[in-house]
């Protein structure tokens, strides 16, 4: 089993003023899963998204990630962990505005300490995968938002994670470049990859092959991949 | 660390403007350590070369007493005799390997008692001198003459005055043939010497020292025959002894052994307290470095405080910085950035921005110090190890103060980091 939550609660503040935001969520992804978890906003879904990023951390219930608990784990460990086992893509892509496609992708693996020139080769090989060979050394503001988001998919999959996290990936998206977005993740899951998605877009959700619905703090499965 | 330099270079140059006022205060606190050290630095080569190149190759040897010399402390002996040097000693002292010529003189500096009409040539300097001085202090006559042996030996009332004198004392008439007051006696000037040296001015003493530095010229010198010595000052003050030695890597040697041959003269008819003292140029010289090196001490200090200033100006815009960078700082950890991954970069680009910062400053320092020498006529040379420590000190600086913003770059929350707007 990759992902392993339990009774998960998280609380924002204390006392009186506590904004209760997820109640007794409970997860199990196996390895290789496509998995899509709907809500609208201020269901705790972001929330949910952070805690198993190991972003963020919950108020009580256990977190086993890849067979480890996450519990009492520092700071440097944490960030180790994120660069190792998750990819991150973002809704808004989250690119270094002044660093060129190939120096984004490149960044995990400075962190994991690949030497600089075995960085440019693989990054040259991930955004060639996503499709962006040409474009390598544009700066993100002469990308489109699809180009950027695969910019984003490439950085996320470079350190070859068996885990792939994405926070409304086609949020910001026309529909084309969304499509295309989802069969790159397609792709990646075919690959082994497993990949947990964050949408509130019917039609996004249903490229994954289970779909779970978040609703005031609870997780509900949904049943089938086609509604 | 490439990397880290790449990225840093870049955020600075992105922020041209910022960039520049924030080091600012490192490019003036530095190009003020410049011009300082290489005014320094430039004034004791002149020194340097004032004396010891001067190729005079003059030693003094002094009687003293308790260290001081006796002609300077009033012409306290503490009761014992004062000795007489005669011929037979002259002869002893030119027996030294390596001694060319000496001098016995008499001198007073900062005489009040000197008029020429009614001008006051108060704060000049009354030498005593025989036959030989002239040549073993490297003076020559520039006009009239100098003295005949009948001027010495019948103690005729005529004196030598120095360029300084000759410029300044006569209102810009010829000084030959005037008549100058000392103690009450009249002089009659028959001549004006100047230093036979190439380079001027020559900084013979300490007093020569000051003079030069407070006003740009040299010493007055009033000149007599020896012999009116006791006629105008005390009978018993002390002659002191100039020598000349063949070369300047000589001197020393040869004072030392010209104190030895004096010592040996008067041990026998002392109480034990008086002693000869030899200072030849080159002592003189690192005397007079050091004393330009401590009275710029507080100027270097004040300089560093400029570069504290500069230095909490790196910090103030290295938080800024983290500020405006908190999204980015958040991405990186989610992306696995360690803590010290973090740190390094923002301590990279504090200690490149003072870094760059000093090197601009070692810049404006050489074009300063090449402007002191111009406008205020000082020498000044620039020194080399002083640029690299400057440059190594402003990095210090950087990362000192760039230590607290970073800290705190890297101990930011990454999901509160991702969420700042």
């Amino acid at each position: 089993m990759l992902l392993d939550l339990r009774h998960i609660y998280k609380t924002y503040g204390d006392g009186e003023l506590s904004v209760p935001v997820l109640f007794d969520v409970s997860l199990q992804m196996e390895k290789g899963e496509y998995v899509a978890i709907m809500g609208p906003s201020g269901s705790g879904k972001s929330t949910l998204m952070n805690i198993i990023g190991l972003l963020d951390v919950q108020t009580s219930g256990d977190y086993f990630l890849d067979g480890q608990d996450m519990a009492g784990k520092n700071d440097n460990e944490l960030s180790e962990i994120r660069n190792r086992t998750i990819g991150f893509v973002f809704q808004n892509f989250n690119l270094m505005p002044r660093e060129t496609a190939i120096e984004n992708v490149a960044l995990p693996m400075m962190y994991a300490g690949i030497p600089r020139k075995e960085r440019l080769e693989r990054a040259a090989a991930a955004l060639e995968k996503v499709g962006l060979g040409e474009r390598k050394s544009f700066f993100p503001t002469q990308l489109s938002g699809g180009q950027k988001q695969r910019v984003a998919i490439a950085r996320a999959m470079v350190m070859h994670p068996p885990l792939l996290l994405a926070d409304e990936p086609t949020g910001a998206l026309d529909s084309a470049s969304g499509k295309q977005v989802m069969e790159l993740f397609g792709g990646l899951n075919q690959e082994g990859t497993t990949v947990l998605m964050i949408t509130h877009e019917q039609e996004v959700a249903d490229f994954a092959q289970r779909q779970m619905v978040i609703r005031d703090g609870r997780l509900h499965e949904k049943g089938g991949a086609s509604a | 660390m490439g990397e880290n330099i790449r990225i840093s270079l870049r955020g600075i140059w992105s922020h041209k403007m910022r960039s520049f006022l924030t080091m600012l205060g490192i490019i003036i606190g530095i190009a003020a350590i410049i011009a300082i050290v290489s005014t320094i630095k430039g004034t004791n080569e002149q020194i340097k070369q004032n004396l010891v190149g001067s190729g005079t190759n003059t030693v003094t040897v002094m009687l003293t007493k308790d260290g001081m010399p006796v002609s300077e402390n009033g012409g306290d002996t503490g009761g014992a005799t004062v000795p007489e040097l005669a011929e037979d000693d002259r002869n002893s002292l030119l027996s030294i390997q390596g001694a060319e010529n000496a001098a016995f003189y008499h001198s007073r500096t900062y005489v009040d008692n000197v008029y020429y009409l009614n001008n006051s040539l108060e704060g000049d300097t009354i030498y005593g001198i025989d036959q030989n001085y002239l040549d073993a202090a490297g003076l020559q006559l520039k006009e009239g003459r100098g003295f005949g042996k009948v001027d010495l030996t019948d103690s005729r009332r005529v004196c030598l005055v120095n360029d300084a004198v000759a410029d300044s004392a006569f209102g810009g008439d010829d000084p030959v043939g005037k008549v100058i007051d000392i103690q009450g006696e009249p002089f009659t000037v028959i001549g004006v010497v100047t230093s036979s040296s190439a380079y001027e001015p020559v900084i013979n003493s300490e007093t020569d020292y000051y003079m030069y530095m407070s006003s740009g010229t040299s010493t007055g010198a009033i000149y007599i025959p020896d012999q009116m010595w006791p006629v105008i000052f005390q009978y018993d003050e002390p002659q002191n002894v100039l020598l000349k030695a063949d070369n300047t890597d000589d001197m020393t040697s040869v004072g030392k052994q010209a104190v030895d041959i004096l010592d040996a003269a008067i041990a026998s008819d002392s109480s034990g307290s008086l002693s000869y003292a030899s200072q030849d140029l080159s002592q003189t010289a690192s005397q007079l470095q050091q004393l330009t090196s401590s009275s710029n001490v507080m100027l270097i200090g004040i300089a560093s405080i400029s570069l504290l200033v500069g230095g909490i100006g790196v910090m103030n815009i290295m938080l800024v910085s983290v500020t405006e960078r908190t999204r980015e700082i958040g991405l990186k950890k989610a992306l696995g950035a360690k803590k010290r991954a973090i740190r390094a970069q923002f301590l990279t680009e504090a200690a490149l921005l003072s870094m760059i910062g000093g090197g601009l400053g070692v810049v404006v320092g050489i074009i300063m110090a090449q402007l002191i020498a111009f406008v205020a006529k000082i020498p000044v040379a620039i020194s080399i190890p002083s640029i690299f420590i400057s440059v190594l000190f402003s990095m210090a600086v950087g990362i000192i103060f760039g230590l607290m913003p970073s800290i705190k770059a890297a101990n930011l929350n990454p999901i509160d980091a991702l969420r700042y707007e």
